[in-house]
């Protein structure tokens, strides 16, 4: 049977004395925390160890003895080293000893009631305490949540140095009977900016919820529940944003200690987001309204949104001509036609009116840069969204035109083979019909599928202007999801101080002598790049896609209407 | 103690093993792929610049030549950090677990470390790899649910792939450690 000894390596240069830590019946190894000096009462270190045990609820017991001898070896204390094996009687008593400055040591224990008496293996594994107390392990994604007690032996290793943390608050400068030495036993160390944050954040904290309750509460109230509004706030996106960005600024705020490292993460992270998002927006800001862009920007609109129209009015005229030499059902191109140009002279008027009043609009709006750069955003995709509104709304006259031609026409042509759609029973039945039926039938049958080119032209090209909008708003979209949904505190710990995510260990085999036990370093591995994003993602409000292609086609070609995104509070359909 | 023999890999490219016993449980087998050569190197970067000339003639713009430096320099710089695998090694410590380790040419090394009490076994097993049926080394992991079943098989030596003769020796060297853990009479 092997035996595993985890030794920390800070203690390599201690004083002579005996070794405290938790032993691992299960696993045959044995993690050293500590090691206490020279002179102490054993009643004394019993109590310690009785209190500790209480406060951390880790087994902590005295597991052997450790000395470490300048000169050569001596005789007398290693039968005292033996004799106070007996006084803490541990099963199995580990003996470490140093001589000088040698490397190897030599390790041995002491079995008293052991049936086999065979010379059992040691392994010494050497573990940075720090970083080791400091690291919390991940498990593998895929199997989250099955994991048992005993199925991972490494995470008993790394709970056991995390949970003791109360013993590594005693220092070597502390008067009192234990003398202690472990990872922080020069001198326990803090940083006086760290405690400074923690004072200042309580009051900040408050003062932050109150202002959100306030917030909060105008934007319950009844005023805004009234129709067109809330019609309104439920499609511009700027809003579902900054209701997003209301909740996350409740996370931080709320003054409940993060239980587990989940949630600690989960808050720094939304932090470092938000302060990155307003930085970044600030900066937007100063950009914009530096040397007047933002009234540039303004002037520029307008000509715009004229060119917008002018080139649909060519395009309207081409459909109306003879497009890609395509015949044309002349009647009905010049109905459709003279219909949307005089749509389009409606936007244009519309659009003269307000011309006056957009630079200022422009102005106020974009002072809500400054509430982050995801907003700004937003921002500009419900200004792309209401700019281009005639083309929605051309595409959905152009698919309610097509869908109805295309339900009329699979309805006659059922007429034509004598069937009939049963809705009772949702299913195709035979039906015998009258003469006078099926000679209306067959005159529509054969009107509408003569008129379906000049329709279907239609529907195609407005359907490919909606489709062109809908990706430019959709791109616009993804970055914002991006911006909101990136752990940047993760990364930029796993950048730093990349102990603190460990995914596993990794072993070094370090120099060996024969006779001697096998001696291995204990390092963290940590967590990949992806790993981190993929572990600490913050959740979003939008789900893409909602529709596979298959079905997204199949919407198409029926002219049903079309939305690429849905957001999380939407009903399915 | 280490020893080293020469092998062939499934291309017939010639690969070393080198095995080391560190104690009587803990044992570390290496195998070593051929260095990234010379004239692979500048073959490769003389085509990128001859076809960057080339264009230049043709377009007279100094840019492209600018973009083939650049290009030549990133894409070695990726092929040594994240593609060319200089060795990958075993680290198999009985009772504690098994170590396969990545060296990458830049000296980047990516490790994962199993847990003995996850190894169900280490066989060597067929698959098929393109046009050929090559042998390869795997770990299979148990199952925590079913004490029968296998949750996961991890490939060793999958860039080296080596041949048969050679992973047979390194079969024997893991089956040594892995049979002593059966025989100990409380499980690890």
């Amino acid at each position: 049977m092997v035996l595993k000894v985890f030794f920390p390596s800070c203690c390599s240069s201690a004083d002579s004395g005996i070794l405290i830590g938790r032993w691992i019946s299960e696993q045959n190894s044995a993690v050293i925390l500590a090691v206490v000096h020279f002179p102490f009462i054993p009643v004394q270190v019993k109590q310690y160890l009785g209190e500790v045990q209480r406060v951390t609820k880790v087994s902590v017991s005295v597991l052997g003895s450790w000395s470490n001898s300048k000169q050569e070896k001596e005789e007398s204390l290693s039968e005292f080293l033996e004799d106070l094996g007996t006084i803490f009687c541990h099963e199995p008593w580990i003996q470490i000893s140093k001589e000088g400055d040698s490397k190897f040591w030599s390790c041995s224990t002491l079995q008293k009631h052991s049936k086999n008496p065979q010379e059992e293996e040691i392994i010494l594994v050497y573990y940075d305490q720090r970083k080791v107390m400091l690291s919390h392990l991940h498990p593998p994604l895929d199997t989250a949540g099955q994991r048992t007690e005993d199925a991972s032996k490494l995470s008993a290793i790394f709970d056991t140095v995390a949970r003791s943390q109360v013993l590594f608050m005693t220092d070597r400068y502390d008067e009192g009977p234990i003398k202690l030495t472990h990872w922080q036993s020069d001198g326990v160390e803090a940083s006086i900016i760290v405690e400074l944050l923690k004072q200042a954040s309580v009051p900040a904290c408050m003062l932050l919820t109150l202002l959100l309750s306030l917030v909060s509460g105008i934007c319950r109230s009844r005023v805004l529940k009234f129709w067109p509004l809330s019609f309104l706030w439920s499609k511009l996106s700027t809003c579902e944003q900054l209701g997003h960005r209301l909740q996350h600024l409740q996370v931080i705020s709320s003054s409940k200690k993060a239980q587990n490292q989940n949630q600690l993460m989960r808050k720094a992270n939304i932090f470092v987001s938000l302060l990155i998002d307003v930085a970044l927006g600030i900066l937007l800001m100063s950009w914009l309204y530096r040397k007047n862009r933002i009234g540039h920007l303004a002037d520029t609109l307008i000509p715009v949104a004229d060119h917008v129209a002018e080139e649909l009015q060519d395009l309207l005229q081409w459909l109306m001509g003879a497009p890609a030499g395509l015949k044309m059902n002349r009647a009905l191109d010049q109905v459709l036609g003279r219909f949307f140009l005089y749509h389009i002279h409606l936007w244009i008027s519309y659009i003269h009116l307000l011309s006056p009043f957009i630079e200022m609009i422009l102005w106020y709006v974009g002072l809500s840069a400054c509430l982050g750069l995801t907003v700004a955003l937003c921002i500009l995709s419900d200004i792309i969204a209401l700019l281009t509104f005639h083309i929605y709304c051309f595409y959905v006259y152009g698919a309610r035109l097509y869908c109805l031609k295309i339900y009329g026409l699979s309805s006659l042509w059922r007429l034509f083979r004598g069937k009939k759609w049963n809705v009772l029973r949702q299913r195709v039945d035979s039906c015998s019909y009258d003469l006078d039926q099926l000679f209306i039938g067959t005159l529509l049958f054969t009107i509408l599928l003569f008129l379906l080119p000049t329709t279907a032209l239609y529907y195609l090209v407005f359907t490919l202007l909606r489709l062109l909008v809908v990706i430019v708003q959709g791109l616009i979209h993804l970055l914002v999801d991006l911006i909101d949904s990136l752990p940047l505190y993760s990364l930029i710990l796993r950048l730093c101080r990349s102990y603190r995510l460990a995914a596993g260990v990794k072993f070094r085999v370090l120099e060996q002598q024969d006779g001697k036990p096998l001696r291995l370093l204990m390092q963290i591995n940590p967590l990949s790049y992806g790993g981190v994003v993929q572990t600490y993602r913050l959740p979003t409000y939008s789900c893409y896609p909602r529709d596979s292609w298959a079905s997204l086609c199949k919407k198409l070609f029926l002219g049903e209407l079309i939305y690429p995104w849905k957001h999380k509070g939407d009903k399915q359909n | 103690m280490a020893e080293e023999r020469r092998f062939r890999s499934a291309s017939g490219v010639p690969i070393t093993l080198r095995r080391r016993q560190h104690s009587a449980s803990c044992r570390e087998l290496a195998v070593r792929g051929p260095r990234l050569q010379l004239r692979s190197l500048s073959a490769a970067t003389s085509a990128v610049w001859l076809a960057a000339y080339g264009l230049f003639a043709l377009s007279e713009n100094s840019m492209v030549l600018s973009a083939a430096i650049f290009i030549t320099l990133i894409g070695l710089i990726i092929y040594l950090h994240f593609v060319k695998i200089d060795q990958e090694s075993l680290l198999v410590i009985g009772s504690l677990g098994i170590q396969v380790t990545s060296s990458y040419a830049s000296g980047k090394e990516s490790t994962v470390f199993i847990e003995m009490g996850q190894v169900k076994d280490v066989v060597i097993n067929e698959a098929i790899h393109m046009q050929k049926v090559i042998y390869y080394l795997c770990i299979l992991l148990q199952d925590p649910e079913d004490p029968q079943g296998i949750s996961e098989v991890v490939p060793l030596f999958q860039s080296s792939k080596p041949r048969l003769d050679c992973l047979i020796e390194v079969y024997k060297s893991c089956q040594e450690i892995l049979e002593r853990r059966k025989t100990a009479p409380q499980s690890i």
